[in-house]
Order: C-alpha cells, then sequence, then structure tokens
C-alpha cells in the first residue's frame, strides 16, 4: 500500500531533520504540533478572552447585577446597557458577566472531579487483574447506560434542601451540581487510563523498573500514570464543555442554581418567554455557552492531534 | 443469532437491576420522610401513623425494602400520581408514544444527514467539502440543543410565522390536512434533535469510514472492476457501520437527555416534559417512573443495537 490517510490534517507531519535544534523539550513538541491546528490557537485566544472578560469585567463594568430599573425595562442594547437589560430592567452585561463565572467555575470544577474519579477507577482497575477489574469495568459500563439528564434532575430534586440547609443556596447547589455532573462524566476517562495502563504496563521501561525493586505503588505513580495522561488531558477538555453545557441545561430547565444567581443557562430560561419583544436577552446569553464551548471543543480537539497522534493504517 | 439475542438479553438484565440498585439508594439515602407532611399533621392520630409504616414498610431493614419496590415495579406497580390524580403506569403509558415518536425520528433524520455527508468527507479528505463539514460538525455539538430550540423558535415562529412552536395534540383538523399540521409542528423539534446528533455521528462515520477505505480488500473490489457505488456501499460501509453503531448506542443516554430539552422547550406531551413537571410538583412517584422508564429505554436501545451490531458483525455472534 502505498498511501495511508492520516486521522488528522497536522499528524505525524514529516520534518526533515536538517537545521532544526537537537533538543526539543516534550512540552515544546506538543505546541509545535497544537500550533497547526489554526482553529484551536485561535480558540485559545478566544476562550483567555471570554475568561479574562468573566474575571476582570465586573471589576470595570460597576453596574450591580440586581440593580432594578423599570424605566429600561427588556431595552435593547444601546450605550448605556450594551447587551440590553431583562423584564426588570436589570443590566445584561454585568449579568452575563456574573453568570460566566458560575458556569466556568462549574466546568471546570466538574472536569476535575471526573478526572480524579476516572483516573483512580481506571489505575486501579488497570494495574489488578481478575476479578477487581471486572467488577470495576462492570460499573463503568453500567454507568455509561445510566440516563445522565433524568439522574440529574433527580438526584437535584432529592438532595437539594438537604444541601442548601447545610452550605447555604449557593454553595450547596454548587457543590451538588458539580459532583453530580462529575459523578457522570469519569466513565470515558477510566476506560482510556485502564486501556493506557493494559498496554503500558507490559512495557520494557516497566519491566525494567520492576525488576530494579520498584514497589507497585511507585511503578504506577512515577512511570506508568505520566505517560497515560496524553487521553486524558484531551478528555478533560472536553468534559469541561460538557459539564458547562450540563449546568446550562439544569438551568434552563429551571432547576439548577437558584433563580436570583444568573447563569448563563438560567438567563435563557429567563429570557424564552420574551422571545418576541426582546430577542436580544436570549441571543446574548446564548451565544457565550456556544462560544464557550466551542473554542473549549476546538482546543481540544487541537490538543487530540497533539498528544494523541493516531495514523490509519 | 438466536441464541446470541437471547446471550445479550440476559446481559442487559444485571444493567437493568444495577440502574434499579441506584434509583432505590438514591431515594433510600435522600433526606426527608415520605411520611413528614402526615408527622407534622395534627389531625393524624399517632396510632394511624404508626399502622401506616408498619403498612408500607418503612422501618424494615433495607434489602427487604428494596426487594418490595423492584417486585412493585416489576409489576408495573408504580404509584399513584399526586399531581394528576391517576395512576403512574397509566400516565406513562399515555405519553411514551410521543417521546419514541420524537427520538426515532431525530434518529433517523440524524443517520440520513450523518451517514452520507461522513462516507463523502472520508473519501476525500481534507478537500473543501470535508473541511466545510468538520467545521459544521463542530458547530452542530457545540450549540447546545436549548439554544438551537429557541433560535429556531425566534425564526421560524416568530420571525417568519412558518411554524407552530407549541406541539398539539388535539389538532382541529381531519385528513390530510391533520397529517400536515401534525408535520408542521414536529419539523422544529424533530430538527432540533436529530441535527444535534448529526454533527456528532457525521464525525464518527468519517473516521471510521476513513479507517476501512484504504484497506487491501477496498482495493481488491475496485481492482475487479466494481463499480465506486457498489464498492462503498456494500464493502466500506458496512464495515464501517460496525464501530458506528457502538458509538451511537454510547449515544442514547444524551439523546434522551436531549429529548427532555427538546420536550421541554416545544411543549411536546412527552415523559420528558412529564418529568420536568412532577419535579416542579415535588410528585416523587412519577419523578421515580420516569427516570425508570428513561433507563429501561437506554437498555432497550443498547440491546438494539447489540443485535444490529450481532447482524453487520456474523463473526461476533458466532463467538
Amino acid at each position: 500500500m502505498a498511501g495511508s490517510t492520516h486521522a488528522s490534517p497536522i499528524a505525524d507531519v514529516v520534518v526533515p531533520l536538517e537545521g532544526r535544534p537537537r533538543h526539543i523539550s516534550p512540552g515544546y513538541e506538543v505546541w509545535r504540533k497544537f500550533r497547526r491546528h489554526r482553529m484551536a490557537v485561535a480558540s485559545i485566544g478566544v476562550l483567555t478572552l471570554l475568561t479574562a472578560a468573566v474575571l476582570f469585567g465586573p471589576l470595570i463594568w460597576r453596574i450591580p447585577i440586581n440593580e432594578i430599573d423599570f424605566t429600561a425595562r427588556l431595552a435593547h442594547p444601546s450605550w448605556d446597557h450594551p447587551f440590553g437589560t431583562d423584564d426588570l430592567g436589570q443590566d445584561l452585561l454585568a449579568r452575563m458577566l456574573y453568570g460566566g463565572r458560575i458556569s466556568l467555575a462549574v466546568g471546570f470544577a466538574a472536569m476535575a472531579v471526573a478526572i480524579i474519579v476516572g483516573v483512580l477507577i481506571g489505575a486501579i482497575s488497570g494495574i489488578s487483574r481478575g476479578s477487581v477489574d471486572a467488577a470495576l469495568m462492570w460499573i463503568t459500563d453500567l454507568f455509561l447506560a445510566l440516563p445522565q439528564l433524568p439522574l440529574l434532575l433527580l438526584v437535584i430534586y432529592l438532595f437539594r434542601d438537604f444541601l442548601k440547609n447545610w452550605v447555604g443556596p449557593e454553595g450547596g447547589v454548587f457543590i451538588l451540581i458539580v459532583l453530580v455532573i462529575g459523578a457522570f462524566r469519569w466513565m470515558p476517562v477510566a476506560r482510556l487510563v485502564r486501556a493506557q495502563f493494559l498496554s503500558l504496563r507490559e512495557k520494557e521501561f516497566v519491566e525494567a523498573a520492576r525488576a530494579l525493586g520498584a514497589t507497585t505503588p511507585r511503578l504506577v505513580i512515577r512511570h506508568i500514570l505520566p505517560n497515560s495522561l496524553g487521553p486524558v488531558i484531551v478528555a478533560g477538555t472536553i468534559d469541561v464543555a460538557a459539564a458547562i453545557i450540563a449546568e446550562s441545561t439544569l438551568s434552563f430547565l429551571g432547576l439548577g442554581f437558584p433563580p436570583d444567581i444568573p447563569t448563563w443557562g438560567r438567563l435563557l430560561f429567563d429570557a424564552k418567554d420574551y422571545l418576541d419583544i426582546a430577542p436580544h436577552w436570549a441571543l446574548f446569553a446564548g451565544a457565550a455557552i456556544f462560544l464557550t464551548v466551542l473554542t473549549i471543543n476546538f482546543i481540544g480537539d487541537g490538543l487530540r492531534d497533539a498528544l494523541d497522534p493516531r495514523r490509519v493504517m | 443469532m438466536g441464541k446470541y439475542i437471547l446471550r445479550r438479553l440476559i446481559i442487559a438484565l444485571p444493567s437493568l437491576l444495577g440502574i434499579s440498585l441506584i434509583l432505590f439508594v438514591l431515594l433510600a439515602l435522600a433526606p426527608g420522610d415520605p411520611f413528614g407532611e402526615l408527622a407534622t399533621n395534627s389531625n393524624v392520630p399517632p396510632e394511624v401513623r404508626e399502622a401506616l409504616r408498619v403498612k408500607f414498610g418503612i422501618d424494615d431493614p433495607i434489602f427487604i425494602r428494596y426487594l418490595r419496590w423492584l417486585a412493585a415495579m416489576l409489576q408495573g406497580d408504580w404509584g399513584f400520581s399526586f399531581a394528576s390524580r391517576i395512576n403512574v403506569d397509566q400516565l406513562i403509558l399515555q405519553r411514551v408514544p410521543t417521546t419514541l415518536f420524537v427520538v426515532g425520528s431525530s434518529q433517523i433524520l440524524a443517520l440520513a444527514v450523518a451517514l452520507p455527508v461522513g462516507v463523502y468527507a472520508a473519501m476525500r479528505p481534507y478537500s473543501i467539502f470535508d473541511q466545510i463539514a468538520n467545521t459544521f460538525a463542530f458547530i452542530g455539538f457545540s450549540l447546545p440543543t436549548f439554544f438551537t430550540g429557541l433560535l429556531l423558535i425566534l425564526i421560524f415562529s416568530i420571525n417568519l410565522g412558518w411554524l407552530p412552536f407549541v406541539y398539539r395534540v388535539d389538532i382541529p383538523a381531519t385528513g390530510w390536512l391533520w397529517h400536515w399540521e401534525y408535520f408542521k409542528q414536529a419539523i422544529m423539534p424533530i430538527s432540533v434533535l436529530g441535527l444535534f446528533q448529526a454533527a456528532s455521528y457525521t464525525r464518527y462515520v468519517r473516521s471510521a469510514v476513513l479507517d476501512v477505505i484504504r484497506l487491501d480488500y477496498v482495493t481488491t473490489a475496485r481492482s475487479k472492476g466494481l463499480n465506486e457505488g457498489k464498492v462503498v456501499i456494500k464493502h466500506v460501509v458496512r464495515n464501517a457501520l460496525i464501530p458506528v453503531v457502538t458509538l451511537v448506542a454510547l449515544q442514547m443516554p444524551a439523546v434522551f437527555g436531549g429529548a427532555i430539552v427538546t420536550e421541554q422547550i416545544f411543549r411536546i406531551p412527552g415523559i420528558g416534559s412529564l418529568l420536568i413537571s412532577a419535579i416542579l410538583a415535588n410528585d416523587t412517584p412519577v419523578i421515580m417512573a420516569v427516570t425508570f422508564v428513561f433507563a429501561c429505554l437506554v437498555v432497550i436501545f443498547n440491546l438494539l443495537a447489540d443485535i444490529i451490531y450481532g447482524w453487520l458483525d456474523p463473526r461476533i455472534s458466532y463467538r
């Protein structure tokens, strides 16, 4: 067979050996490959801008999120209110900057939960043979077959009041949503880590380390785990986007954060009854979710190409 | 093949049991007593309260309670809806067909878009068509269903006035007109759900076809003089579909999640919107039953995927 097709346009491009610096750090190598994915690089720029706006925006744009102004109800975008106002005359730009903090925080925190649980279960399952592995994989498959959104709604319905009394309305719902979204997203990570472990633990360098007397925990932490993190990073990136969508979905159904916390999904939920007279209300919030998720997905794609250069055939 | 289907059925049972166990443990762990209202109601004498607790076995060991609950679920005794004043199984049976219609049509739409686009993109990798398809796929699965739903309502119902945005069961028309109205109200929900899934399916199909199209047996088929259409449909797509079926089955939970959102936006009277209204009305029996039905639907669709899998790749069913 003469030709072979790459899984991605940038995977494994042959670079002539002459004229290249001899020592290239692994990090630089990843960046060099990542850079070829133009959409991913552009996405990093856009996402950084969005994050910066959300983090520092409220310091510059100082209209409080709950300042009610009935003279400016449902106002279209103007210089006073660049994103317009809602049905109580509250400034939508301020509310979106505030909501973005929560959406992004939920995304990253839920990703961390998913990664920690996934790596733990995948690693235990990958290093132990026999019944432990089989049981853990059965649980993983079971979780993959669970209807996530209904269960998410059920858990939040059952435990919301309990946590609200325990930690307070905002913190309680935050912890609950992060834990539950994380608890339904660890399975792909666990599978990836297990697959990596199964192949890595038979490699020569692991054998060599074992021959030198390394204990199993040391083998896992020093040798196997660092080498299996590439796909995990990619999965983690995608998880951030999925968690942001999950949180927005909950808020959009009116079952996420309390009504006075304007997350992006909540803004859409409130805006959907005013679509005919104030479409800007829904459009800005929806566009913010879309842009964030799209850029994160593109970055994940770029990272996949850079870290996991799989060739077809 | 019959033996294979039977084996898959037997494998599906433990996962249903596992799901029921998870549901029950969640309910049992949840704070709050189902008789909490009775306890605070001073009109109920304490001996009646005690008799009710014994009758419903609230104080029995948790394992016995689980078995009893499971037996009741399996017999279709799902309790009584506080909000609708009707038995839960009747309520759900009324609504399941609508959900199945919306989900089924959207899956057909998704595959009808994803298969040709994915195959064509893989036959010409990195062509303009492939790049455009890839970009659209990315946009497609980054657009959450609740936002596309609102966008479509804004464009086609409010600005253009072409399509109704509320799904009606009682259409005031008969004959062909009824079908036309039904079709018109189903377009938006089905395309919201279908195009969202089509985006990810397109990527699966593309990469699966790319894996297959350069294999030697395809070259053999071409060099025999078969025309390109036959090579692609009979030789490439059939094998490429095998991984796609697995990935589509893995998407099933997400599909039903999307159905809840779409039903809520377009006010479709399916089990998804039933779940949301039950949560808002604190109607616990309905919530539990709908969640269980969703779990069963996911398992059934996974089983279906397994059977298709065995049909596409006979080696699997003979193993």
